[in-house]
């Protein structure tokens, strides 16, 4: 048994994101890579929570539509996900709510034994799962002393007596794997934005994109990071435009609605060049839509938000590895270019949870940004005119340099301008950067290839669907081809990944395939496109049987 | 000194009799007695809305940041946050201010951050060729109102006194002295300070003979005392004709968020040791 999927469900604030947590870190632990979905309606208490953990031998990303275990904290998780049961399916259920469904465990009564709170009782039901699934005693009691820090002898014993009382069901076996750190989506934005020199995060929280900022203002005292959370997204992009106009490299985060409010600071980083890096996590839209559930309807909103042209960058990684790498180079291009760079993903990276194996990141960590720097020459001149399109920066304090920035069109020392040849020629100044990041992300592997390299039929695919896209490819001997780098559109890369290709199926999670009409206009034709829109990211299965309908 | 001359080459088009000729004069005398005094021109930054008054970003010979309308003072909490060392002064106006941007002006007092905050008050949108702002009187006849506004202006002192501001006053741009001595008082006040400037706007809003009869200074005034303070923020309401105070009304030092918000500094070593021991926690 080499890809097994163990379901969690129970009520909103039954910790069912915790339980996973633990269960992800066992199967880590034994050897296996591990995605993590988890599913929670937009409420505080009651509601129905659960968490899908997939653990396999090879990365993953994506679901199962069955699952092998089940650790049912109520009688809902055992009637809501019945379709997902198959007959060999282990049920291990809180027995005094669930009657009559697999191995009930009495948590109430071993909470009583142990005088433990009733908090606990999911050890209970973990305790009783690892013996179920033949998982040892010391597996179990390492993952609680490394990731259960409060009360650990108290949620140990609570979970042996579960233990001791349970049978072996369906035995796991050891994987082949070292173990690697577990990391949500929004842990690796931040862990990236980190590695890439994050000074400053300034976020009004938004989910699915408020994990972010919970992670950099938990960490900030160890990394030396200043966090805000100011009165509204209007407020968050001005700040940081602040503070990256005094020197400090600084990023803010949101979904789609905060977006909205971000556009008319996102247009003055454009016009003043001041470096940003702005991490956008999609959610189900239009509007208010669904706020906890996935989606992909943000690209083209992203692509041309504000008012005016002037040069950005988006990347969409597929995962929290590639969100670690490309977050760091978002900093690292914002700020040798000046530019606005977008790190974009969506709900089912964001709150996913990936083995993540940072010693394969291609190339090893981008290094650092090297800034355009003045050298002393005065007067200083924000914008002033260089072969490159980059001005020199220097910063308020630096002696002897007025530092003027402007949201009007502007002389290159930064005083305004009406005149029709400076506009002229600042436009082409700006856009001149666009050249240059189109060139220098060649250098990039700005899009990722997977299944088989010189199959004829490609699925073509952006961000979060990347371990689905790769799973159904490699079943049907697909090609699959993804472009990281969205903007500027990796053109070349993109036509040597699909050449000799025949077919090209895109998969998008939105209902009108914004990537497949952006890439027509380079020449890349969609044969056929296969949506999904109801805020649930695809199923292995599903796609499988999409993809299978569209090639017969 | 350094000698810089303070003011830039560029050609001023505020119309003649504008009153922020008096905002930035005075400014510029202030911004030179600072530096006779020690202070570092470099550590200075102006950050401006988007109107009549932003223009002074363009004239003024120092670093600037020309925002967006109703935006300088987060631009304004973010540089403070980054670098606490700057002197950092927003020159805003009632449109900027009090219009577009007055979360913006409500939270900066709400968290005492020290930057100072200049509002230049003609109470009419000037740049947009006159249309009624925040503090324009009931029934002001603008272009966007022909027929007189159907809405009280709010009092702004009252406002900011009621929000946390730390430091509270109030200049005219025809009493120079008195407008050098509050505005230099703001930009020296450790804290939040607010200044509501009486602006002429000779163009679409000419009050001067309105105000030069009513204004009087806050004299034996105690500016701690924020009972007082209100009452006297209350005496005009900027609708109904009323004896118009100007000076400080209110100053208190608090503790500043800049100040709160410090954190300590890591190096660069310190990060990858943390990162490393963040991986080996996820395992």
């Amino acid at each position: 048994m080499h890809d097994i999927s163990v379901l969690i469900g129970g009520r909103a604030g039954d910790g069912i994101n915790s339980a996973g947590a633990i269960v992800a870190q066992l199967f880590n632990q034994l050897g296996y890579r591990i995605y993590m979905y988890f599913d929670y309606p937009s409420l505080i208490r009651g509601g129905h929570n659960f968490t899908i953990i997939r653990a396999a031998e090879m990365d993953i990303g994506a679901c199962r539509d069955h699952v092998d275990f089940v650790l049912a904290l109520n009688r809902e998780t055992v009637e809501r996900h019945r379709g997902m049961f198959a007959p060999d399916t282990v049920i291990i259920s809180n027995a005094d709510l669930v009657k009559d469904a697999g191995t009930g465990i009495p948590v109430g009564a071993i909470l009583k034994q142990e005088d433990a709170p009733a908090i606990m009782g999911n050890s209970a039901i973990i305790g009783g799962f690892a013996k179920a699934a033949g998982i040892d005693w010391k597996n179990l009691e390492s993952v609680f002393r490394s990731h259960i820090p409060k009360g650990t002898e108290k949620n140990l014993a609570v979970a042996r007596r579960a233990y001791d009382q349970v049978d072996t069901k369906r035995s796991v076996e050891r994987g082949a794997h070292p173990p690697l750190p577990l990391m949500s989506g929004n842990e690796s934005v931040g862990f990236g934005l980190i590695l890439g020199g994050l000074e400053a995060y300034v976020s009004y929280p938004m989910t699915p994109s408020s994990g972010i900022l919970h992670f950099l203002a938990e960490q900030k005292e160890k990394f030396g990071l200043t966090v805000v959370h100011p009165e509204n997204e209007i407020a968050v992009i001005l700040m940081a435009l602040g503070f990256a106009y005094a020197g400090k490299k600084s990023a803010v985060g949101t979904s789609g609605g905060g977006f909205c409010l971000i556009t008319e600071g996102l247009s003055l980083a454009g016009m003043a060049e001041i470096p940003l890096v702005l991490a956008i996590s999609q959610r189900t839209g239009p509007s208010t839509g669904l706020p906890t559930y996935t989606g992909q309807s943000e690209l083209r909103f992203i692509l041309h938000a504000g008012q005016g042209e002037f040069p950005r960058l988006i990347v969409a990684p597929g995962d929290t590895r590639e969100s670690v790498y490309w977050s760091a180079v978002a900093m690292k291009m914002a700020w040798e270019y000046q530019i606005p760079a977008f790190i974009l993903v969506d709900k089912t990276l964001s709150e996913g949870t990936y083995s993540t194996d940072l010693a394969s990141l291609p190339g090893g960590p981008p290094a650092p940004a090297v800034l355009s720097q003045w050298d002393n020459q005065l007067p200083y001149k924000r914008y002033a005119n260089t072969s490159g399109g980059v001005s020199p920066l220097a910063f308020p304090g630096m002696k002897d340099a007025v530092v003027k920035v402007n949201s009007y069109v502007h002389e290159e020392d930064g005083i305004t301008s009406e005149d029709g040849d400076v506009t002229v020629r600042m436009t082409q100044k700006r856009m001149y950067k666009e050249e240059q990041i189109r060139r220098i992300m060649q250098e990039y592997p700005a899009v990722g290839l997977g299944g088989i390299p010189d199959a004829k039929t490609a699925l073509v695919s952006w961000g979060s669907t990347k371990g689905v896209c790769s799973e159904v490819a490699l079943r049907l001997g697909l090609r699959g081809v993804r472009p990281i780098v969205l903007t500027p559109f990796p053109e070349e890369q993109m036509k040597r990944a699909l050449t000799g290709v025949q077919r090209i199926i895109f998969v998008e999670e939105n209902a009108t395939a914004q990537l497949a009409g952006i890439a027509a206009a380079y020449g890349i034709h969609a044969d056929d496109t296969i949506l999904r829109y109801d805020g649930r990211p695809f199923t292995f299965e599903e796609l499988l049987g999409r993809v299978e309908e569209v090639v017969k | 000194m350094t000698g810089r001359k303070l003011i830039t080459d560029t050609q001023n088009t505020w119309c003649p009799g504008c009153g922020n000729f008096s905002i930035q004069h005075t400014l510029k005398n202030i911004l030179e007695d600072l530096e006779k005094e020690g202070k570092s021109l470099d550590d200075i930054v102006l950050v401006s809305g988007i109107g009549c008054h932003a223009k002074i970003a363009d004239y003024l010979n120092i670093n600037s940041f020309y925002s967006l309308h109703g935006r300088t003072i987060p631009v304004a909490t973010g540089i403070k946050l980054a670098n606490p060392d700057l002197t950092v002064i927003c020159c805003s106006g009632d449109g900027d201010s009090y219009a577009e941007g007055l979360d913006h002006l409500i939270f900066a007092a709400k968290r005492n951050i020290d930057i100072t905050v200049i509002i230049h008050n003609n109470r009419v949108y000037g740049l947009t060729t006159g249309q009624y702002t925040p503090t324009s009187p009931l029934g002001f006849k603008g272009k966007s109102t022909p027929l007189g506004t159907a809405e009280y202006p709010f009092n702004p002192l009252e406002l900011m006194l009621a929000s946390g501001a730390t430091y509270v006053s109030r200049g005219y741009s025809k009493q120079m002295p008195l407008l050098k001595d509050v505005l230099r008082r703001g930009i020296l006040h450790r804290g939040f300070a607010f200044i509501d400037v009486l602006q002429i706007c000779a163009s679409f809003f000419p009050l001067a003979d309105y105000y030069t009869p009513r204004v009087y200074d806050l004299v034996g005034h105690d500016p701690s005392d924020f009972e007082t303070a209100c009452k006297k923020a209350r005496e005009w309401d900027y609708n109904s004709d009323a004896n118009i105070a100007l000076g400080t009304f209110y100053e208190k030092a608090l503790p500043t968020f800049d100040e709160r918000m410090k954190g300590p500094v890591v190096s660069p070593a310190e990060r990858e040791r943390a990162l490393a021991s963040l991986l080996a926690s996820r395992m």
